[in-house]
């Protein structure tokens, strides 16, 4: 069993990449990517997106129907699952019931043919890294969902891979109970400083723990950028709504100090596009009475408070829009109330689509 | 809570009836009559002794011959080899079931199935004129050297082997199939993930999981096999005689009941030791986890 292990964290560098399916779907229709090494990066999308096909071919475990796949430098074509040193958290966990934890963790070890010594050495170090150290002699089927969400994470990590993949590892888990795990995962992977590629199709969850992320479409890269980039300017509609944003307005009108709407004109520079972005948390809102140049007339129709911030749907004409007010020194507003939003021009952007 | 347990009672009646009437009582007698001396007629009849076991263990009017316990000898090696060879078909042929279109897999267990609702004899006397001289399989074999010509393939111990593993084909691939059917793919990938070779990923991912259904078909198999004695009576031409022939034949034939009985009882013997090996390897087999037979 030959594993290159030369550097701690490999480089992903994806060509053209296609999965084409029996049946003609493309699951992947030309993807490329970079991924750096020592990099969390994250696949988003929704589900069908290709995301988790993406995955199983950096894991060795589907085959591209064309391109290539690079890591650390090295071509994948022909090289199996067995002999490629990345390991993979799977979302179902996969552990074998037949062993017990401490066996679970061994495997990839034993399959490696290290020496009891250094298993059993690697074993207790990856058990106090991920928290484990009183189950290892527990059968797996007496675990609960988190900690046999440990059990596969120690018995991917533990074999010291150049890139570690996590298919939605969270995504059965409780809410408290994944925020924690958010946080482990990511300074974990700060720690151990391996490359990892982690699937999900929960934004928050993206931009808590990601380095950069890449939005995925019906098998295309929609974005790739850091979580701030992604949220603030994303280059699409389908990224967009896909991040949760619900202010988007058709671009009626473009000219050189910017873009008219339904409800008003922008001034700003904005990319090429069809619809306007107004983030929630850019729009403030002001009683009518004073007079206030480019203010927009709106009507409060919704509240909802979110602890810490509070949510106002308002009517703008025809148009419903999303403010959401975070300063506890603001002044509330009931629903009903005639009101005046403003905009900041930082929380603007133009979308593709 | 008393007549809860008085509820109990009632629905378990009927089965532990059943059962001693049918099963716990013959047994007694049986254990009882392999006690008893032989009659004139063949027929248990008293004082107490060990004649039948004597007897059994070779010991004769001429002194001590051998031939019972090549009789139990060849019973136990017919009955691993038809086992082995049933395995080694039936495990590819179930993995091969579970892998076609959900709507051929009922056609295929079927075709598996069918054959068995015909009677065991004709089922014999089917692979008889197969075998017999002058057929073409046996012309074959004699033009490839395996069988002097003219003498068939039928009457042989390979003719019985033959007709052990055909009849007991389809116990061995449904429970099998069974087990394929569930197979966990997630563990065959994260073995393959985890540095297994294709050999380690069966061994480690895939044999664990089936070993419920192997261990299952094993018992169906290898019991009825060792107690079989219309195949081997039909193929084998009285010359692969198992004990199940042996046991027939001195309550018919010989008539010697208290020699079959302690015949019967050797069996029920062997078959406990067989289940106990089964049990041990299916242990070291499947890691951790206990396998229940």
């Amino acid at each position: 069993m030959s594993k290159q292990t030369a550097t701690p964290s490999s480089s992903i560098e994806i060509n053209a990449l296609v999965r084409r399916f029996a049946d003609g779907h493309r699951a992947l229709d030309g993807v490329d990517l970079d991924i750096a090494a020592g990099e969390f990066f994250t696949l988003l999308g929704p589900s069908g997106c290709g995301k988790t096909t993406l995955l199983r071919i950096l894991a060795g475990l589907d085959t591209p129907s064309a391109g290539e796949v690079r890591i650390g430098g090295r071509a994948m074509a022909g090289v199996p699952a067995h002999r490629r040193s990345v390991n993979t958290v799977f979302q179902s966990y996969a552990l074998f019931p037949h062993r017990n934890v401490r066996r679970n963790i061994a495997f990839g070890l034993e399959m490696q043919r290290l020496d009891t010594a250094t298993i059993e050495k690697r074993i207790d170090s990856v058990a106090g890294l991920t928290g484990i150290t009183t189950l290892l002699d527990r059968p797996v089927d007496q675990l609960s969902g988190g900690q046999r969400q440990r059990v596969a994470l120690a018995r991917a990590v533990v074999n010291e891979p150049d890139v570690l993949l996590l298919d939605e590892p969270l995504s059965a888990l409780d809410a408290g109970l994944r925020g924690r795990l958010q946080l482990e995962l990511r300074e974990l992977q700060h720690r151990l400083g391996m490359t990892f590629v982690f699937v999900t199709h929960d934004q928050q969850e993206a931009m808590i723990m990601s380095d950069r992320i890449a939005v995925l479409d019906r098998g295309r890269i929609a974005q790739v950028g850091t979580p701030p980039a992604i949220y603030e300017q994303p280059a699409t509609r389908f990224v967009a709504e896909f991040m949760g944003h619900e202010n988007l307005l058709a671009v009626t009108g473009r000219d050189e100090q910017g873009v008219t709407t339904p409800i008003g004109h922008f001034a700003g520079a904005f990319a090429e596009g069809g619809h306007l972005l107004i983030r929630p948390e850019a729009i403030s809102l002001g009683r009518r009475q004073a007079a206030a140049p480019g203010a927009i007339p709106a009507q409060v129709v919704g509240r909802v408070y979110r602890g810490g911030s509070t949510e106002y749907r308002i009517a703008c004409g025809d148009h419903t829009l999303i403010a959401r007010a975070s300063d506890p020194a603001a002044e509330g507003f009931e629903p009903g109330a005639e009101v005046n939003a403003t905009v900041a021009p930082a929380g603007l952007a133009v979308v593709a689509g | 809570m008393r007549g809860d347990s008085r509820q109990l009672l009632l629905t378990l009646l009927p089965g532990v009836g059943v059962i001693t009437v049918f099963l716990v009582l013959p047994s007694i007698y049986l254990v009882g009559m392999a006690f008893l001396s032989t009659g004139p007629y063949g027929l248990p009849t008293g004082p107490v002794s060990l004649q039948a076991f004597r007897e059994l263990a070779g010991f004769g009017f001429l002194g001590w011959s051998p031939g019972n316990l090549y009789t139990l000898l060849r019973s136990i090696g017919q009955t691993l080899l038809a086992t082995i060879l049933v395995i080694l078909i039936a495990y590819p042929a179930a993995y091969y079931i579970t892998t076609r279109p959900v709507p051929w897999r009922p056609v295929l267990l079927l075709a598996v199935v069918v054959p068995s609702w015909t009677n065991q004899v004709i089922r014999s006397v089917g692979w008889m004129n197969i075998f017999a001289p002058g057929t073409p399989v046996s012309d074959l074999a004699a033009a490839l050297g395996l069988i002097a010509p003219e003498m068939g393939l039928f009457p042989s111990r390979f003719a019985v082997i033959v007709g052990l593993v055909y009849n007991f084909l389809p116990f061995m691939i449904l429970p099998l199939y069974a087990a394929f059917e569930r197979l966990d793919t997630a563990q065959v990938e994260a073995a393959r993930d985890l540095y297994a070779t294709p050999w380690a990923v069966f061994r480690h991912a895939v044999l664990p999981q089936t070993l419920p259904g192997l261990m299952a078909g094993t018992v169906l198999v290898a019991i009825p096999a060792f107690g079989m004695y219309v195949v081997t009576e039909l193929l084998g031409g009285g010359r692969s005689l198992m004990v199940g022939n042996f046991v027939a034949r001195q309550f018919t034939q010989a008539g010697n009941w208290p020699l079959g009985a302690a015949g019967a009882l050797i069996m029920i013997v062997v078959t406990l030791i067989g289940l106990k090996v089964l049990r041990d390897l299916g242990r070291r087999l499947g890691g951790d986890r206990e396998v229940v037979l």
